[in-house]
């Protein structure tokens, strides 16, 4: 066994350059190679009571298969990590380790963390790219159970109760399935190559993928328990995007974040020659501090935009996105115009003539700008308006990514699901069972929008509380 | 995939298919939209459900050729496929308890006007129905809207057909002379539903009309198809999609929406040239052959 990596630093991501990459759509960061994996792996301590592990959602059982990329055989850590997690390649680019499983990290106390992230993205993508076994589907237990979306929540759902021999659907209402991770998330982040191979890897097991089905219009969850399904999943997501209501928010160029990355991301406006139409170049502004700001922006950058900002009302210390996301942007020239709150939207109106082409086109913001006060019930200091401080940002597009609202449509269709006040289902601590028997839960569609590693968190909570029930049945 | 199993031209500029999708058809109401995708690369657009069979599990749509994508569709032979049809989509019309309404149908409107025309009169209500086109060669569906209505008008803008004038002309007439409909459904272009909207204001009857805005998942996660309501006052935004299509006529901001709808107006008419082109090229390459 080579000696231990005692470096106080992490080796470095790789990645492409900041001005090359801020006009390009592949990855950003082009992951370790293997003399670097194992470098790397080295580093970690093998700490037998696991820390790292408890700050996992899913709890992948981490120095188990570091010490297998230690020894180089990066098909077993694979093993390892598949055992609990359904999508590692996906994990290992968007979770937000330096929260989770790298923050209990005990190199971290005197040094950066193992990257924990960057070796579970490096076996994930050696697996895809040399093995070509085919995985042994379980044999069938006879149950039949529904997943509803095909995001970060289901597919974990679907991927754990496969391997338990059920039989499972996923029903998806959009043509692709992956949710976010192919409507939200950007290709430069998560090229979707990595999705069609997460999902593949599900079929293989044999789980169905219906896609174009809108559960609570198509079928509804009560029609699924007709059809045999004897428990149903419901991981719906986040939905309706929040919007200021502020004026001008109706005038073209104005965005939610769903539907610009939708736009891009799902629907490939950003290839030349695109057959769906987007806004590009020009001044943008994003409002909103998240992830999928961050998201919006760095899109924006990629599409030709001339100059982007982030508006955003608070101040860095507060901003929600991943650090690792905010320095990226930075890098790439995203312009942070922080502690700022837009009040209302311009719009082109030419008053001499009504068809005027240019009519009803974002001219501009104005924002106030906003001071810390005392913090509000969560603990943040809460912005408040600077009185008399309003100025305006010429700009031609702005995205709204100040977080959604969940869909109403499965609600509104399934008698007996109980939400709470903010429209998100209302689901058991420890099992995501609904108000309905059979009826579970779990991903943004109950806690709101939320990061993919607590919706897959949530799937597998909810795979084994399903076996248990219908283990009894 | 999804097989085209009849198609019909019902004028030179607009397609009737029938499509195989026996879960929408076994759920479909008047007033529902779907999403479709030609081909894999496809756009993703929105069309008014215009009919549908329970027991043959097709549902029909009836489309305007106005851009690329509807070109496109247009160029399928009935036998071949479709890439996507989800649905279906958005909030049926109300129609139960009515007992006497008008049905007003613009352009490729009245396709959608049709399967609520049919239901009303299914539901023993009596139907009244103005259908209006620009002129002639574009009229259709005139013997469907006959057999379900106890009175028929026909417009036409150029007096090729019909009445000439605009839908208002009957509607104003029938105010004038008392009429009291139950309700006025409109379906057309925004123009004209702003107008029969306007007409129908100092009645008092409700007015309800069929909104068609730019989408992209229609399941309300996007919010591209937003619309502001003016509600006693107050501005409230709603989605189409998931709150509509069908929304109060006296309430819709209509010049805000015509303004919207008219966003990639640039792009689009590229993307329509374009696909002409190679649609053109292709014909021309397969009768050679």
């Amino acid at each position: 066994m080579p000696k231990l990596n005692m470096n106080p630093k992490k080796n470095p991501m790789p990645a492409q350059d900041p001005k090359v990459r801020a006009h390009n759509f592949s990855e950003v960061a082009t992951g370790y190679d293997k003399e670097t994996a194992i470098d790397e792996a080295l580093r970690c301590l093998n700490c037998k009571n696991m820390p790292c592990s408890s700050g996992c959602p899913v709890n992948i059982r981490i120095p188990e298969f570091i010490s297998k990329v230690k020894e180089g055989d990066f098909e077993a850590a694979y093993q390892v990590i598949s055992r609990t997690s359904s999508l590692p390649a996906v994990c290992g680019r968007v979770c937000p380790q330096e929260t989770q499983c790298e923050s209990k990290c005990v190199r971290g106390i005197k040094g950066e963390s193992v990257g924990i992230g960057r070796l579970e993205r490096f076996v994930a993508d050696w697996h895809n790219e040399h093995y070509s076994g085919k995985p042994e589907i379980p044999a069938s237990n006879g149950h039949k159970v529904a997943i509803v979306g095909s995001g970060p929540s289901g597919l974990t759902c679907a991927g754990d109760l496969a391997r338990k021999g059920y039989k499972v659907t996923v029903f998806e209402a959009l043509h692709t399935a992956g949710g976010v991770l192919v409507y939200g998330i950007p290709e430069f982040r998560l090229p979707k190559a990595i999705v069609r191979k997460e999902a593949e890897n599900l079929k293989a097991l044999g789980v169905d993928i219906e896609t174009n089905i809108i559960i609570g219009k198509t079928l509804t969850i009560d029609e699924l328990f007709e059809k045999g399904y004897e428990a149903v999943f419901v991981g719906s997501g986040a939905g309706l995007p929040n919007f200021m209501r502020i004026p001008g928010e109706s005038l073209k160029g104005v965005y939610s974040a769903n539907e610009f990355l939708t736009r891009s991301n799902l629907m490939k406006a950003y290839k030349d020659n695109p057959v769906t139409p987007i806004m590009k170049g020009g001044k943008v502004a994003v409002v909103g501090g998240g992830n999928v700001a961050m998201d919006a922006a760095r899109t924006a950058l990629r599409l030709g935009a001339e100059h982007v900002y982030i508006v955003y009302r608070r101040s860095m210390e507060e901003l929600p996105a991943r650090r690792e996301e905010v320095e990226h942007a930075k890098e790439e020239g995203v312009d942070f115009r922080l502690l700022n709150n837009p009040v209302e939207i311009y719009g082109y109106n030419n008053p001499d003539d009504r068809r005027d082409p240019k009519n009803g086109f974002v001219t501009g913001i104005k924002c106030i700008k906003m001071q810390l006060g005392e913090p509000d019930e969560k603990g943040r200091r809460r912005p408040v308006p600077v009185p008399g401080s309003e100025f305006d940002l010429e700009v031609n597009t702005v995205i709204i990514a100040i977080g959604t609202s969940p869909n109403p449509l499965i609600k509104s269709t399934t008698k007996g699901l109980e939400v709470n006040k903010h429209g998100g289902i209302i689901v058991e601590e420890g099992t995501g069972l609904t108000s309905r028997q059979g009826v579970y839960a779990g991903g943004d569609a109950v806690t709101g929008a939320a990061t993919v590693i607590s919706a897959m968190g949530a799937g597998k909570t909810a795979a084994k509380a399903i076996d248990e029930y219908l283990s009894k049945k | 995939m999804y097989k085209i199993v009849n198609k019909k031209s019902l004028n030179p500029t607009v397609t009737l298919m029938d499509i195989e999708a026996p879960f929408v058809a076994a759920k479909a109401q008047p007033g529902q939209f779907i999403i479709l995708r030609v081909n894999e690369e496809g756009e993703r657009i929105p069309l008014t459900i215009a009919g549908y069979d329970r027991e043959k599990g097709t549902v029909r749509i009836i489309f305007q050729i106005v851009g690329a994508t509807t070109a496109l569709l247009n160029s399928k032979k009935a036998g071949e496929s479709i890439q996507d049809f989800a649905g279906p989509l958005g909030v049926p019309t109300h129609l139960e308890g009515l007992k006497k309404v008008c049905v007003v149908g613009g352009g490729v409107g009245c396709a959608i006007a049709l399967p609520i025309a049919q239901k009303l009169n299914e539901l023993g209500c009596e139907v009244t129905s103005v259908i209006g086109f620009r002129s002639k060669d574009l009229l259709i569906l005139e013997d469907e809207f006959k057999a379900c209505s106890k009175t028929l008008h026909i417009m036409t803008d150029d007096g090729s057909y019909g009445r000439h004038g605009n839908v208002c002309v009957p509607l104003n007439e029938a105010f004038a002379a008392g009429e009291r409909y139950d309700q006025v459904i409109a379906i057309g272009p925004l123009i004209m539903m702003k107008f029969v909207a306007a007409a129908t204001k100092p009645t008092g009857i409700p007015c309800i009309v069929s909104m068609n805005p730019i989408m992209i998942d229609g399941t309300g996660m996007c919010g591209g198809c937003r619309l502001t309501l003016n509600q006693d006052g107050k501005k409230i935004t709603k989605f189409a999609c998931v709150d509509g299509p069908d929304f109060n006529g006296y309430e819709v901001d209509f010049d805000e929406a015509m303004s919207r709808g008219m966003m990639y107006r640039d792009f689009e008419k590229h993307a329509y040239e374009e696909t002409c082109n190679l649609l053109n090229k292709a014909n021309a390459a397969a009768a050679a052959k």
